[in-house]
């Protein structure tokens, strides 16, 4: 890090200046570095290298001081950040601190986010579904947002690009609105989740249980032994950080793989204030970083310049560009940018019990969680009195049946000795949300950070829709439950803020008119055509299923165009 | 003023009324060392020996083995609200003057038969309360001791690893095996 305060402009000049390391980050990272360009990765937080910095990956359980529980004093410090599931003693290092980096809510909004070399890609719940055309049609066809300016033939080869090399497990299973890919074995289910998918097979058309598709080595090939990964132990305390890189990370895969390139500069505690744009050229010509240790700022110059910031973040960067050409942002002709942001409704569940399969019960665990219900509701034609519809969580679990009575040793055996006790069963909710105007972010005029950029102010929210599809969520799974024989249900449902699905997207939207849009179909700018946003603020709808696979798609995608029309000298 | 000096001046403020007084009522009698804000040594004993009565040594070690007493002074400092707290530091005086009244002696210097008749009873008394509890009525003290000799003894190197079954590293996932009742349990 000595050579970081060079003052030279050639020394500060690279071919690419990728804005963000995590998920999607990475990927531009590793695509520039492969074909030799010099790549600068800014990353706002600090660094986090592969196995060293996973303090708690190896920890046995009696070694965390609280078990896993967090003291009262940092729960209660950080009311937004510990509704996060993930948010316990073995992974909070990993997290953004409520007060490390406040924001303004309007309307409430958990923002859950991961400041470090690699972001949330160390954190996230690893499911990776395709999206198929049934998604990018949606919005023309439902007649919301605006069109998509691709579909699915255009980012398919990109999918299966992405996926051979992040190491992608799961079953052909032949369906059309989750197309299949290049797949890993998948994970088994167990005997009712078997039972479950069969059920629904027979009694029930265009539904379907199978296995989760997921970001895990379950068989490695060789390119994951070259990114020196191995097979997926099936520790499932994946938020630590996993020594064996059994899934996908930017952290374990494309951060290591573009610095061992030799083309690549990562700079870490380097916030990005603003994309620097020149008048005379019609182009940006670099960023403007502030130094979060010596709060120094720092200007660095690139022919391009990939913003993957993750969704709000870059919506903030973008509002914060502001030029004699883009007084309301950069690139922000339309006045769309910061508007139409979408997220996931994962706000219902439903459990129960199966009593049957009494004589199965299951070994180790599985890291894909269990199985997937994709969307069903609305997929050939429009069929409810709310747009598109949801995927499904679904998983059976045995527990051991244990007796807390009485105090001794009759007690202690109990415990110890197992005796499992009926097959529960669950589901959650993964709602599609619709993108509208009046879900938006906005910079405030007046409160800036510690690092002087404004603060974002969120008016994210549910709407009727969401309501709707929720009541039949819980009604189709209710039924499905029934006539499968379960019994015991109980769907409850909640009233979390948007943003704890962590599926915070749109706000800078692909389209085909630069009038409605502020990206192109190769996530380019409209009107600065060196500028690419590949990150989930891209997004011009949510579909239902996990986005990160997707944007790892469209970033890898993007940089291909970029690089072949900076060889056309268009960039 | 760091976040532990601020809950702990809330503790100063809230325990100025009854159990700041308690605690300095003890304190005057026992001059034994303060393991933190909450506990001296004497209580860590008294914990370890009403842990190792709910969770005994048996073929496999029990609760005392794990630190138990240790652990709760840690849990109940660190995790538990000022309430619960007090709920908790009132209770060991609570439980010690059952054992007076019923066997004329405090906890520790009761048999082991004495010991286990009265935590039987204690349990009793805390299931019958918790079943008819609303959520903001407070939670009883011995319900607490119970779940942290619980938590604390399985999640324990000799919890885990000798009364249950753990593996760090499983390897695999089959998601169809033949069910043996009796097995011992896995710790995670």
């Amino acid at each position: 890090m000595a050579n970081l305060n060079i003052d030279s402009v050639k020394e500060r000049t690279f071919d690419a200046i990728v804005i963000g390391s995590g998920m999607s980050g990475g990927w531009a990272a590793k695509e520039f570095t492969d074909k030799g360009l010099k790549t600068l990765i800014l990353e706002r937080g600090r660094d986090v290298k592969h196995i060293k910095d996973y303090p708690t990956t190896n920890m046995y359980p009696w070694e965390f001081e609280h078990r896993g529980e967090l003291p009262m004093a940092v729960q209660e410090a950080n009311p937004i950040v510990n509704r996060c599931y993930a948010f316990g003693e073995s992974a909070a290092h990993f997290f953004v601190k409520d007060a490390e980096h406040p924001y303004i809510q309007d309307k409430p909004f958990d923002w859950i986010r991961g400041y470090q070399v690699g972001g949330k890609s160390l954190l996230w719940a690893r499911q990776t579904q395709r999206w198929s055309d049934f998604d990018f049609e949606g919005p023309a066809r439902d007649g919301f947002a605006v069109d998509w300016p691709i579909r699915y033939k255009d980012i398919a080869p990109w999918y299966s690009y992405v996926e051979k090399f992040a190491g992608i497990s799961g079953n052909r299973d032949g369906i059309a609105e989750l197309p299949d890919g290049e797949f890993l074995p998948a994970f088994p289910l167990n005997t009712v989740e078997e039972y479950f998918r069969d059920h629904v097979k027979s009694n029930y058309k265009n539904r379907y249980v199978i296995s989760a598709r997921c970001a895990h080595l379950s068989t490695p090939n060789q390119i994951h032994l070259d990114q020196g990964r191995v097979q997926c132990q099936r520790r499932t305390i994946c938020e630590r950080g996993c020594p064996f890189g059994g899934y996908f990370s930017a952290n374990a895969t494309t951060i290591p793989w573009a610095l061992k390139s030799g083309h690549a500069t990562l700079r870490p505690f380097s916030v990005v204030e603003s994309i620097i744009y020149d008048e005379k050229l019609g182009k940006a010509t670099g960023v403007r970083v502030i130094d979060t240790n010596t709060k120094e700022a720092i200007e660095y110059y690139a022919k391009v310049i990939f913003v993957n910031a993750a969704a709000l973040n870059t919506n903030l960067i973008l509002l914060n560009s502001k030029s004699h050409r883009f007084p309301n942002g950069l690139g922000n002709d339309s006045g769309v940018l910061g508007k139409y942001v979408a997220f996931h409704n994962y706000s219902a569940h439903i459990g129960a019990e199966y009593d049957g399969a009494k004589e199965w019960t299951t070994d180790g665990r599985n890291p894909a969680g269990g199985g997937y219900i994709p969307r069903f509701r609305n997929v050939y034609k429009q069929e409810t009195d709310f747009l598109r519809g949801y995927a499904s969580g679904f998983g059976a679990y045995r527990y051991p049946q244990r007796s807390w009575d009485g105090v001794g040793s009759s007690l202690k055996d109990n415990l110890a000795n197992k005796e499992l006790g009926p097959w529960h069963v669950g589901s959650h909710m993964m709602g599609e949300t619709i993108p509208k105007e009046s879900n938006f972010v906005s910079l405030d005029d007046k409160q800036k950070d510690a690092w002087g950029v404004p603060l974002l102010k969120m008016n994210i929210d549910y709407d009727d829709n969401d309501e709707k599809m929720k009541k039949d969520y819980v009604e189709q799974l209710t039924e499905m439950f029934t006539s499968a024989g379960f019994t015991n249900i109980k769907a409850s449902t909640d009233r979390r803020a948007p943003g704890l699905d962590i599926h915070e997207m749109g706000g800078a939207r692909m389209g085909n008119d630069p009038k409605t849009s502020i990206l192109n179909k190769w996530n380019q700018v409209h009107s600065v055509k060196n500028v690419f946003v590949t990150d989930g603020a891209s997004m011009t709808s949510t579909s239902c299923q996990n986005p990160s696979l997707t944007y790892m798609a469209f970033t890898a995608r993007a940089a291909d165009y970029a690089m072949s029309e900076m060889k056309k000298g268009n960039i | 003023m760091n976040r532990r000096e601020a809950i702990g001046r809330v503790g100063l403020i809230l325990g100025g009324t009854i159990i700041g007084a308690e605690f300095f009522i003890s304190g005057c009698k026992s001059s034994s060392p303060k393991v933190n804000d909450l506990f001296t040594q004497d209580d860590v004993a008294l914990m370890d020996e009403i842990g190792e009565t709910i969770l005994p040594a048996t073929s496999t070690p029990g609760a005392k083995a794990a630190e138990i007493g240790k652990f709760m002074t840690v849990m109940v400092q660190d995790c538990y609200t000022a309430d619960d707290q007090k709920i908790f530091t009132k209770g060991l005086k609570d439980l010690n003057d059952a054992s007076d009244k019923k066997y004329g002696k405090k906890f520790l210097e009761a048999t082991p038969e004495q010991r286990t008749e009265l935590l039987t009873a204690l349990d009793k008394e805390q299931k019958d309360y918790t079943k008819t509890k609303k959520p903001e009525d407070p939670n009883h003290y011995f319900r607490m001791l119970k779940e942290l000799t619980l938590l604390g003894f399985f999640t324990s190197k000799p919890g885990a690893t000798q009364a249950l079954r753990y593996i760090a590293v499983p390897g695999k996932y089959d998601g169809n095996l033949p069910y043996k009742k009796g097995d011992k349990a896995w710790a995670t």
